[in-house]
């Protein structure tokens, strides 16, 4: 019964969904939205279960001496700011907003800055001219590059239309190659599961 | 016409897999070709065994339950985790979404259970971060850098923080399999990590790490598929070559 239940709700849930994708009426969108609306209802749950694990970690880590601090400090975020929506609301001028508008997003705002520096990092590693594919990688971006900064334009007139032929053949093509690939092996994935035969989602080999 | 051709396009790709599933079932051999990020898994668990630190795995923060991408994660993270029990080694597995969190426990439990190693099995180290994108990504981060691990496997569904993770990985030293199904952060992957699954290679990974009939039948079907798809494409170019008039390949 463990393993039948959910390849028996993978199965008829699969089917239906594909089925779904051909039908074009109200019914259908009704029924595609209701379905939407359970996985957000599960998601709720599930993001429950996320939480408290969350905590029951950190706080363990605390008991055995391991990073104190740090699992002090995220502790006390994930429980401040439920508290502050709880006691405050979330109305614009709210404590809670004024946490997330000055906290939380300069912080993530701060970590996507990061991938500036990263990326600096990383073409510096691949652009290295190793051999005769890193030679053509290099050239390329340089063109691409060169092209783009304002001043390619004062360099060669070219670049734009050149730029736009890199793009538009040699990139499209390998990217739809890799798409293809991409593709086939999503569908076979999902069959196997529609049809129960990949279940290592529920622990088996 | 959408409709009509993705029912018979689902129709051969039903038929093409059943097919391959009958002849292995009967016994006919069918080679895979090697994936040199798979083959180097074993080395990465043995290299974390060695030098004594643990080996992280994150699914990326694209990707929730129902995507394929994380379906064959799941199967990969099955064969890393039965590796490390049975090399004594300690396997984070830090993710953003809980459903996930609950089924890589479930995942590894089963592995460890598998190689006779249940007591090593360590649910806290399964656990979730932050459904915030680069709340997840500072956090996985922040474990590259406390904990050092000797070996790093991002493979699922990567969005922007693809290559800091990576890069952080490449900055500890760690050697890093990576594979995903975003083009875009295909780029960053090849260049930062060691090894890159490409595209279908990290659907084809299952079949070649679990050996398992249906699932390389269903690698097998892959490359009949493609060959097909490769097939149409090349009688599309012939075909508006010679006949521009022709307009059967702008399905």
């Amino acid at each position: 019964m463990r393993k039948f239940l959910p390849i028996s709700v993978s199965f008829v849930f699969g089917v239906l969904m594909f089925a779904l994708w051909f039908e074009d009426s109200e019914s259908r969108s009704m029924l595609h939205f209701t379905l939407i609306d359970y996985w957000q209802i599960i998601f709720a749950f599930g993001l429950l279960v996320g939480v408290v694990s969350f905590i029951s970690v950190a706080s363990r880590k605390i008991s055995r001496g391991e990073e104190p601090f740090y699992n002090g400090v995220l502790i006390f975020g994930a429980l401040l700011m439920p508290t502050l929506a709880m006691i405050d609301g979330l109305q614009p001028n709210s404590y809670f907003q004024w946490m997330f508008e000055n906290v939380q997003a300069p912080m993530q705002s701060s970590v996507f800055a990061l991938l500036a520096f990263f990326v600096a990092s990383a073409a510096f590693r691949g652009f290295r001219a190793r051999n005769a594919q890193s030679i053509i990688l290099l050239l390329v971006a340089l063109i691409v590059i060169i092209g783009r900064a304002p001043m390619g334009e004062f360099v060669w007139g070219g670049f734009d239309e050149l730029i736009q032929w890199i793009r538009d053949f040699p990139s499209t093509s390998a990217k739809r190659a890799v798409l293809i690939g991409i593709g086939l092996g999503s569908v076979t994935t999902s069959l196997r599961v529609i049809f129960g035969v990949e279940r290592t989602y529920l622990g088996e080999r | 016409m959408d409709s009509l051709i993705t029912i018979l396009a689902t129709i051969v790709a039903g038929l093409v897999t059943f097919w391959t599933a009958r002849l292995i079932h009967r016994g006919r051999k069918y080679h895979l070709r090697e994936i040199a990020g798979i083959k180097a898994l074993e080395d990465a668990v043995g290299r974390a065994a060695e030098m004594g630190r643990p080996i992280l795995y994150t699914p990326g923060y694209g990707g929730d339950i129902q995507r394929p991408t994380t379906i064959a994660s799941m199967n990969i993270l099955s064969v890393v985790a039965e590796k490390t029990a049975e090399y004594n080694c300690e396997l984070i597995y830090p993710t953003h979404d809980p459903i996930i969190m609950a089924t890589a426990q479930e995942v590894v439990r089963e592995s460890y259970s598998r190689v006779g190693k249940i007591d090593r099995f360590n649910p806290d180290n399964i656990y979730y971060v932050s459904s915030s994108q680069f709340g997840y990504a500072a956090g996985v981060e922040g474990e590259i850098v406390r904990k050092k691990p000797a070996s790093i496997f991002l493979l699922g569904t990567f969005e922007a923080e693809s290559l800091i993770l990576a890069e952080s990985g490449a900055a500890v030293g760690a050697v890093q399999i990576a594979g995903t199904d975003s083009t875009i952060q295909l780029a960053f992957f090849l260049i930062a990590c060691d090894y890159t699954l490409f595209g279908e290679e990290l659907f084809a990974a299952s079949g070649y790490l679990s050996g398992n009939e249906a699932t390389l039948a269903s690698v097998w079907a892959q490359d009949i598929m493609r060959i097909l798809c490769v097939s149409f494409v090349a009688l599309g170019i012939l075909s508006a070559l010679f006949f521009p008039e022709s307009s059967w390949w702008k399905l």
